[in-house]
Parts: C-alpha cells; structure tokens; sequence
C-alpha cells in the first residue's frame, strides 16, 4: 500500500496540469459516463463543475493560469441545447473576447480550449481532454507567472509577478 | 475556522482498486481545516453513512466532504446524512472520484496522486460554503401529457384517476398513436383496437382529461410546479361543438390523397378522421390538399353538412396553461428507406414496411384485411419477413436493437398463415430476442404450429425478376447462399426517435442520447424521471419498447406526477443569484444575459427619503445559472453555492500542489 514513493518519481517527469470547467447538465454529465464506460484518458485533468458553462468568468481561468496551471479546458452543452436556453452561447462569447486578450498579455491561446459535449458522448469528453493533454504538452509549461522560471518558454518576456 | 471531516469512499473496488484510499485519506488529514479524514468501504451504506453521522457528533464537524462516487448519483443522499445530523446539507461537498479519477484511469499512483487534488478542491470549496436554505415555491396540480399515444392516454388517465386535470396534447387529429395503426398484438392475439379503443372512449369521457388534438406544444417556460405552456391548436375548420361525426362531408369531398395513417397503402379525402373509431370523432380539413383552401372552389362539405359545422375562416387559436408537470410521450417513427437501398430503398412497391403489413391485415385498413400484393392486388404465396432492418447497423450509426421486430414478425409469420393457410413464409433473422412473458412460447408458436420456416443469416439484397422478388441471402446456419422467390417482401425497419425529437428535448430542456431519444435520469434507478425536475418521460420517446412496456412505463410517470403534486408546497434549489445594491453599477448586463428576465430594476426609498434605483433577482424566477454573476463587471452578483470566493479558493487548492 506504500504509493508516496511512487507519486513522487512520477512526478518528476514535466506533465501538464488543466482545469477543466464543466456544465453539471452537459458535459460533467459526459465525464461522469466516460467513466462509467471505462474510457481512458490521460490523469492530468481536474473537473471542477459549474451550473452552466456561461458562469465561467473570464477572470476564473486568468486564475487558473496565474495559479500554474498549464491549460483550461471550459465545456458545456451543445449548441440549442443549454439548460438555461442560452449560457453556453454567453460562453463562446466571452471566450473569444478573451483569447485575444489571452494573446495580448503573453499566453499562447491554445491553452484554453473550449468545448461542447453532450451527456451521452463519453467518448468525445475523453477525446477532447487527450487532444487538450497533447497539445499543451507540445507548448510546454506555462511560467508566465512563476518567480523563478525552471526554462525560457516561447511565450515571450517573463512577467516578475507573484 | 471550519472543521471538515472527509470521508473517503472505496466503492468496494471501484475506487479502492485503482486509488489508494487509505493513503489518500491519511494525506487529507493534513489539509488546512481538515479534522478527520478516513475511508470505508461503502460510504452511501448505513453503517458508512452512520460513520459521517458519528464523526460530525464526536469531532463537531462544521463541514464534510465525501469522496466517492458522482454527486449527480448520490448527493441527495449524502446531503440528507448531514441533514440528519442537524447540518445545513449545503456545508456538504463531494468529490468525484469513481466516474472521473478511478474508473478513467489505470495507473494507481497517478490515480491517487489526482484522487488527492479532486479532494483538496472539495475541501477549499467547502471552507467556504455557506448554509443555504431551499425556497418554497407552490405547486400548480395540473399536468400536461405531450402524445396521445397509448403511453400519454395511460399517464393522462391515471393521473385523473387520482383527481388531477390532466391536458393530453396530441398532434395528430386522434388520439391513439401508433397502437390504433395495428391490427393483433403479440403474445395473446387479442385486437388492437379491441383494447385501445375503449381506452380512447375513457379518455375522452373521463371529466378531469382536457384532450387538445390537432395541437402542438410550442413553448415551455417556468420550471417545476409551475411550468407555463403554450399550445398552438391547429385550426380544423370544422367546429368541434357543432359536428355530430356524421360523415357526410368525407363521402362528398372530391379531393383524395394518400392517407398517412396507412402509409400510402389507402386513400383518405382533405376532409378526413384519420381512422372510424378516432376520438375526437370530428374530421379536420387538410389545408394542403382542400380544392378551397388551394383552387378557392369547391366549398361541398360546407353544402352537405347538417349541422353547419364547416368553419373555412377558423384560425389557429394559442392556449396558454399553467400546469405543475410534464409527461413527455412522443412515440416514435419508422425509418428512412432510404436506409435499406440493397433492398429497393422503397421502389419495389411489394417491398414494405411491418407497419403497412399491420395496415394490411388489419379488417379496417385500405384492403379490409386481405394480404395483397400493393402492385397487383393478388394474394401473395411466398412472403419473406426480414428483421433488423437498419437495427443493429453500425454502418447507419444504429448500433441499438429496436426490441419489438423479433415479437411483431412472428406475430406478421402467423397472422399470415391464419389468412393464407398455403402461403410459404420465411424469416431472415440474427438472433431472435423473445425476452417477455409468454414471448419465446409465442415464437416457438410461429415456428412449430404454423411452420414459419426461420433462416438465421443476412439478406444481401433484393432485386425484381419476371414479376417475382429475388431475395438472395446468407443461411448462417447450414452455411450456404439462400435464394427465395418471394411474392411480397416485409422489413422489420428500425424504430427511431421521431424527426423532430431534439426540437422537442430543446423546448423541454431535457437531455437526449446520441440516437436522438430522450435520456431518463437514471437509466435503472429512475427511468422515469428526468434531470430537469418536473418532466417524466414514457413510452418509445425514450428507447424502442413495446405495448405492456409503454403502459408500465406511463403508470410509473404517473405515480412520479402525483408523488411531486402530493406535496404541500415544492423544495426548490437555493443555487440563485444575488445582487449586492452597494457594488452594483446599475450598468444592467445582468438583464440582457438572463435567460429568464428574472432581474428586475425597483425603487427603494432610502432612510433620508430619497429613491433609489436598484436592481433584484426575483428569487422564484432565476434558475441559478450563473451568467449574471460571470458578467458582472462590478462582480456585484453572487450566485450561492457557486461563488467566486468557492471558485477561486478550488482554483487557488491545485496552485498549491504545484
């Protein structure tokens, strides 16, 4: 039963780390049901769950980069198919404002992803967290706001903030 | 400073077998606010729902956080354990670590390392969840049945039985739904219309029922116990409180057209019932086809009718209702033959459907019961049924079985040999899933008495040959190539959500699956009800099922419809948005995004006697979605138990594991 040694040698080796913003009605619905199908999918995701995938402030995922995460992965119901008739529209709007403010301020925009995945498409959840995985791991860390960056990144001048 | 207990869930070895729980709790107990940490077995068991009840008593716990599986499973439950306790059960939080950690990955150490990530966003969110206190809101006890069908009629009268109005919508100009289009039902052989139609007469008489044919639900608004709805009824230029049913205009009217309820196999004229025995017994005028309505002449119903009930200026009339529930029971529909073109993709007209062959046997369909070939009008010898025709094709993205085939097709086997005692039948089939009381007797029937020659294998296709049907198949079984000369072919097409389905779940805001049927909440465990409260579902809308399954299936929504109308008043969600006058800019974005117009601008009058403007979420209205609060550029709105604060402190837990 002795895992700390293990968690630690693991950890050794760079694996990017996403937040992933999920609608309770589509697509946390989804991931439940990726996992009831028993659908792998890479283990460096974590689900925080939200009513509706308008709720995300635009400032909740600045955070979870300003926090170290390296991606931001926000879903929600399909198009027409929102709960509340509309949030997920509210959403991709927002979401395109920001990732041109996203590109301004330094990050690569392909760091947040933003989804639609229905409670029945397991499958797709799976598919879109192992692309997510992929593609910031080819970015690499994001250190904009690390004090003491363990490498140069290519996402220009380093910012000193905490 | 909170003191939260966490409680970690082996789920036997569905958790246990890939995290290691026991390491996993003992790392909690080290987190900020943690007071005890430990794992069981089974945490949503007595004796594991009894441990976080004894561990809130002994350690004064002021929060917990249950680790196990989804909280769409078992929240409820796990909210009403810390409610037992005297706890607010909004202080309670779980983390989603079966569907989302152990089920998905393999490899227990990152498993566990990511077990002990979901825990600590638990934990940070839960130090700063508020006690939060449901809202009473009443109930509206009216229900509205969407489908006319066997299944709605079921829920429509037995939900009346219990003394409730029930408004029955249909589409159609009858009710009756597919059930009033068959001629015997399997396994008894007892008629279809025998037992439907004097459901349809109960129906129509019973006092509490309000039956709208000829209607369409065109919105749906509100949320449980007072849904707001309206109704487009269709206007049937006939007045339904003149019309005595005598049929006169039907027999006079010039125009005729393929009848849908027959699919194509008979006539019906543009003033027509859809069938004799239809409720109400009033005929519609189709527009479309009417000599009036499309060349502006005509008028002869208009001239022959007694009672003057022919009304051409009628308009569709909209009806608004409150009702507090909604029974969703839309049937289904057959599919495209456009599926099936390596068996003529409907040009070989004595290729048909299991549904026009029910028309065709059926004593009061187009040929009055006589099996004739729809070409030539003979009587067919040599018929070949084929099952699973667009079922169970993942080519067409149909994986699913469609359930009834199996059972009509020996039904179709047997009324056939009843009709033509020398005809030859085959049965191409896969497997023969006869899963009901008194099914595998009913096939073995078709088989042994009534000597149904059963041929397990693929038909490749079908092609026209000297006025003769070529159906050249696979026997699986004594491996060889299969040539039939049939006279009439019969596919066991697919049953499919019907076309508009998603339309539907749209309006409802219900979920669907990926074949376009509307998803139950619980696919075991509540397969009635639906994640938006107050809409229960019955019937094929949801899956293929057959008579006995759809009836059960109503009952059952109805048992829920007056369970939730059994209650004094209703327990609603306190997950709503508020305003904080003093933050807020009155810059109003809040109204333009709410989805429910449930902000509103008011005047106070403040202490000093002035007024002021200020703006409030109607409390009954907001579904607690949360756009307001995500577009608040004062972040003056909070949306309760999704707050920023919780937000940023599960975002700020994973910075802290960096």
């Amino acid at each position: 039963m002795e895992v700390k040694p293990e968690v630690e040698k693991k950890s050794k080796d760079w694996e990017p780390r996403i937040l992933a913003f999920l609608c309770r009605w589509c697509s946390y619905a989804g991931a439940d049901l990726t996992g009831s199908s028993r659908i792998s999918y890479p283990p460096n995701v974590r689900i925080l769950r939200v009513p509706c995938s308008g709720r995300v402030n635009p400032l909740f995922i600045l955070k979870t980069l300003r926090a170290g995460m390296d991606g931001v992965l926000v879903s929600g119901c399909h198009p027409g198919d929102c709960h509340y008739t509309a949030g997920n529209y509210n959403a991709r709007r927002k979401f395109a404002v920001l990732s041109r403010l996203l590109e301004y301020v330094g990050i690569d925009p392909r760091r947040v992803q933003f989804s639609w995945v229905s409670a029945s498409e397991g499958d797709k959840f799976a598919k879109v967290v192992s692309e997510l995985v992929a593609g910031v791991k080819a970015l690499g860390p994001n250190e904009l706001f690390r004090l003491n960056p363990s490498k140069q990144t290519a996402q220009g001048p380093q910012s000193p903030r905490q | 400073m909170a003191r939260v207990g966490v409680f970690v869930c082996h789920c036997g070895t569905n958790i246990a077998g890939t995290v290691d729980v026991q390491y996993v709790a003992e790392e909690m107990a080290g987190e900020k606010g943690v007071v005890i940490s430990r794992d069981y077995k089974y945490m949503c068991s007595d004796p594991g729902q009894n441990i976080i009840k004894e561990y809130i008593r002994l350690y004064k716990l002021d929060r917990v956080v249950v680790a196990s599986c989804s909280p769409l499973l078992h929240e409820r439950t796990f909210q009403n354990t810390v409610k037992a306790e005297g706890m607010n059960p909004y202080l309670m939080e779980m983390a989603n670590i079966r569907e989302q950690c152990s089920w998905v990955h393999k490899d227990r150490a990152e498993a566990t390392a990511k077990a002990i990530e979901l825990i600590k966003m638990a934990v940070a969110k839960v130090r700063m969840n508020e006690p939060l206190f449901p809202k009473r809101i009443p109930i509206e006890r009216k229900a509205l049945v969407i489908g006319g069908g066997i299944s709605g009629m079921q829920a429509a009268l037995d939900i009346a039985l219990v003394g409730h109005p029930v408004l029955l919508v249909e589409r159609g100009p009858s009710i009756g739904g597919r059930m009033a289009q068959f001629d015997k039902t399997f396994p008894t052989l007892d008629c279809a219309a025998c037992i439907l139609t004097p459901k349809m007469v109960d129906v129509r008489s019973n006092p509490n029922i309000r039956i709208l044919t000829y209607s369409e639900v065109e919105s749906v608004k509100g949320y449980v116990g007072t849904f707001e709805v309206k109704i487009r009824k269709r206007a049937r230029s006939v007045d339904m409180s003149k019309c005595t049913g005598c049929g006169e205009c039907m027999q006079k009217c010039p125009s005729k057209v393929d009848s849908e309820f027959d699919l194509g196999l008979g006539k019906r004229k543009a003033i027509y019932i859809p069938f004799p025995q239809a409720v109400p017994n009033v005929p519609v005028i189709d527009r479309n086809h009417c000599l009036f309505f499309t060349k502006g002449k005509c008028k002869v119903c208009q001239k022959v009718c007694p009672a003057e009930a022919i009304n051409y200026d009628q308009q569709d009339e909209m009806i608004t209702e409150k009702v507090g529930a909604i029974v969703a029971a839309t049937g289904f529909d057959l599919s495209d033959p456009n599926d099936y073109s390596e068996y003529g993709g409907g040009r070989y007209k004595d290729v048909i459907n299991g549904l026009q062959f029910e028309r065709m046997i059926n004593a009061s369909g187009p040929t009055e019961g006589h099996l004739k070939r729809p070409s030539d009008g003979k009587e067919p010898k040599t018929i070949v049924f084929i099952q699973c025709v667009g079922s169970r094709d993942e080519n067409l993205g149909r994986p699913y079985c469609s359930k009834m085939c199996c059972m009509y097709t020996a039904k179709h086997a047997i009324l056939t040999k009843e009709h033509i005692p020398d005809a030859q039948v085959y049965v191409f089939y896969i497997d023969i899933r006869a899963a009901g009381k008194n099914y595998e007797e009913f096939v073995r029937r078709a088989i042994e008495k009534y000597g149904t020659m059963y041929l397990r294998g693929r038909v490749s296709r079908i092609f026209e040959k000297n006025g003769k049907l070529i159906v050249r198949g696979a026997d699986t079984l004594s491996r060889g190539q299969v040539e039939v000369e049939a006279d009439m072919v019969v596919l066991a097409t697919a049953l499919v959500a019907r076309s508009d389905s998603i339309k539907v779940a749209q309006m409802l805001g219900i979920p669907y699956d990926q074949n376009r049927f509307f998803t139950e909440m619980h696919p075991k465990l509540a397969p009635m009800e639906n994640v938006t409260a107050g809409i229960y579902l019955t019937g094929a809308c949801q899956a293929p099922k057959d008579i006995p399954d759809s009836v059960a299936s109503a009952s059952g929504a109805s048992v829920k419809v007056c369970a939730l109308f059994a209650n004094e008043e209703l327990i609603a969600d306190p997950m709503t948005a508020q305003i904080n006058p003093n933050l807020c800019s009155l810059c109003k974005t809040c109204v333009d995004v709410c989805p429910f117009s449930a902000v509103i601008e008011e005047e106070v009058k403040r202490p000093d006697g002035r007024v002021q403007k200020q703006m409030r979420v109607i409390d009954g209205v907001c579904h607690g979605c949360g756009a307001c609060a995500a577009s608040c550029r004062p972040g003056a709105i909070t949306l309760m138990g999704y707050t920023d604060q919780q937000i940023f402190s599960e975002i700020e837990s994973l910075a802290a594991s960096l």
